[in-house]
Order: C-alpha cells, then sequence, then structure tokens
C-alpha cells in the first residue's frame, strides 16, 4: 500500500535536492561582479518597464475560472470513466446530463464573448 | 505508532504554513505557502486511503485554485501604503472573543466527543468494485447520483456569476 508512494517520495525528494543543489552550488562557485543591468530582474530580454505588483487585466481572472470550473468537470469524469463497463447505459445517461448542462454555460460564455481575447 | 508520527508531523507542518500564510507580508507570497499547506493536506488523505481524494487536491486545489487566488491578489491594488488597510471600523476585541469562543466549543467538541463519535460506515465493503477511485466513481454515480447532477448546476452558476461579473458589458 504505502510502497507505492516511494517512486512520488523520490520524486519529491530529487526535485527539492535539485533546487537546493543549484543554489548552493552556484552561490559558492560564482563570481561577485554585479552591475546595474546584471541585477535587473530578467524578463525574456525584454527591458522591464514597471514593478512586477501591477494590477492585472480582468480577463486573466475570467480565464482563470473558466478553467478551474473545466477542471472540475473533468475531476468528476475520472470517477466515471473508470467504472463506465459496470454503469452502462444509466452512466451514459447521467454523465450526458450532467455535461449538457454545462455546455450551456460553455455556450453563454462562447456567446458572451468571455473565450475571446480581444 | 508510526501512523501516528506521521501524523503529528504533516499536521505540523500544515500549521505552520497556514501561520505563515496568515503572517507573511507579501500577499503573493501567502499565496505560495497556500500551495504547500495544499500539499501536505494532500499527504494527509493519503494516510487516509484516500488516493483519489489526494490527487484531485493536488490537481484541483494546489493547481487550480491557487492560480484564481493569484489573480484575485493581483487584480487588487497593491501599492497603497499599509496605512490604507487600516479599517477604522475593525471591532478588534469582538473579534477576538468570538475567536476565542469557537476555540473554546472546538476544544470541547474534541474533549468530550471524541468517545460518543460513531464508527464510520463501511459501506465501501458492500461495493462491487475494488480500488479507491472505483468506489467513489460508485457511490458517486449510484447512491449520490442527485448530488452530482445538481454540482453541475452549481458550477453552471459559477460560470455565470464569473462571466457576469468580469465582462465590462454583457
Amino acid at each position: 500500500m504505502i510502497s507505492a508512494y516511494i517512486p512520488i517520495a523520490i520524486f519529491v525528494v530529487v526535485a527539492t535536492g535539485f533546487a537546493i543543489f543549484t543554489l548552493v552550488f552556484t552561490s559558492l562557485i560564482h563570481p561577485e561582479k554585479y552591475n546595474k543591468v546584471k541585477l535587473e530582474p530578467y524578463e525574456c530580454g525584454i527591458e522591464p518597464a514597471t514593478d512586477a505588483r501591477d494590477r492585472y487585466s480582468i480577463r486573466y481572472y475570467l480565464i482563470a475560472m473558466l478553467f478551474v470550473i473545466f477542471d472540475v468537470e473533468t475531476v468528476f469524469m475520472f470517477p466515471w470513466a473508470v467504472i463506465f463497463d459496470q454503469l452502462l447505459l444509466f452512466g451514459l445517461i447521467e454523465m450526458m446530463v450532467f455535461i449538457f448542462i454545462l455546455v450551456v454555460g460553455y455556450y453563454y460564455a462562447w456567446q458572451k464573448g468571455a473565450l475571446e481575447w480581444v | 505508532m508510526g501512523e501516528a508520527i506521521a501524523f503529528y508531523t504533516l499536521a505540523a507542518f500544515i500549521l505552520g504554513f497556514a501561520v505563515l500564510v496568515i503572517t507573511t507580508k507579501d500577499t503573493v507570497h501567502s499565496v505560495l505557502f497556500l500551495v504547500l499547506d495544499f500539499l501536505f493536506v494532500a499527504a494527509l488523505y493519503v494516510m487516509l486511503n484516500a488516493p483519489f481524494l489526494a490527487a484531485i487536491q493536488v490537481l484541483v486545489y494546489a493547481g487550480g485554485i491557487v492560480v484564481l487566488y493569484l489573480f484575485v491578489v493581483m487584480l487588487v491594488n497593491l501599492k497603497r501604503l499599509p496605512e490604507a488597510f487600516q479599517d477604522p471600523n475593525r471591532h478588534g476585541r469582538i473579534g477576538l472573543i468570538l475567536s476565542v469562543a469557537v476555540l473554546l466549543e472546538l476544544a470541547a467538541i474534541a474533549a468530550l466527543g471524541v468517545g460518543s463519535v460513531a464508527p464510520v460506515r463501511t459501506a465501501a465493503r458492500a461495493l462491487p468494485v475494488t480500488g479507491n477511485t472505483e468506489q467513489v466513481g460508485w457511490m458517486l454515480y449510484t447512491s449520490y447520483l442527485i448530488p452530482f447532477e445538481i454540482a453541475s448546476m452549481l458550477l453552471l452558476v459559477a460560470m455565470i456569476g464569473a462571466i457576469v461579473l468580469a465582462k465590462r458589458e454583457l
């Protein structure tokens, strides 16, 4: 039972260990030469114009909200899919009802332009 | 014994990160501590033999909900001076009394109610399927069919509510 989680534990240890190792190792070997450009935050090569704590557009929130809703919808499909062969037609119909109600919301989002960026 | 040690270690991490969430000055940092907190709660679910719930905790809470939190933090104007966040109508004393009352209530439940808790129904044994995810599915799609369908209505309301709130013109 618990042995099934040993790969996950190894993964966690390696991931955090690599992060800590990289930070410690580079801090040991790097040369101590700084200038203004070097200390600026790296933003894909573009010069940072404003502070990172600027206010974001509400569109990001809308997209994130829609993502979470469809995420949760998918979560309901996992336990349904693993026993689909036992639920048969009954299971298919109840999932159809579930998805239909959400498709109504999807249609609404589409009609209101919530999925468009501009 | 080993289980108790694991539980109390996890509980200590969960409480520690929860304290960090509410004490860090930077709101973005406190959201990131919340991610760590959710991950340790997922480990707690693993201990309770609920791996499906643990996976969902990581996928939906640590992955999805926190993104939402981050966006809400970023939507708020964080550049105001600390004085701007002082609320003159804040009732610190009433809040303290209420929170102490709730704490005492919870302590009383924990102290007096331990023996009287009904044992968890082992309905899972009667199910025709094995495996945690299969059992969750079987319960959800037979006994709890109506709540499952109502959940879709809840998601629909959340979706429409978000669009109505966030779109400037409908």
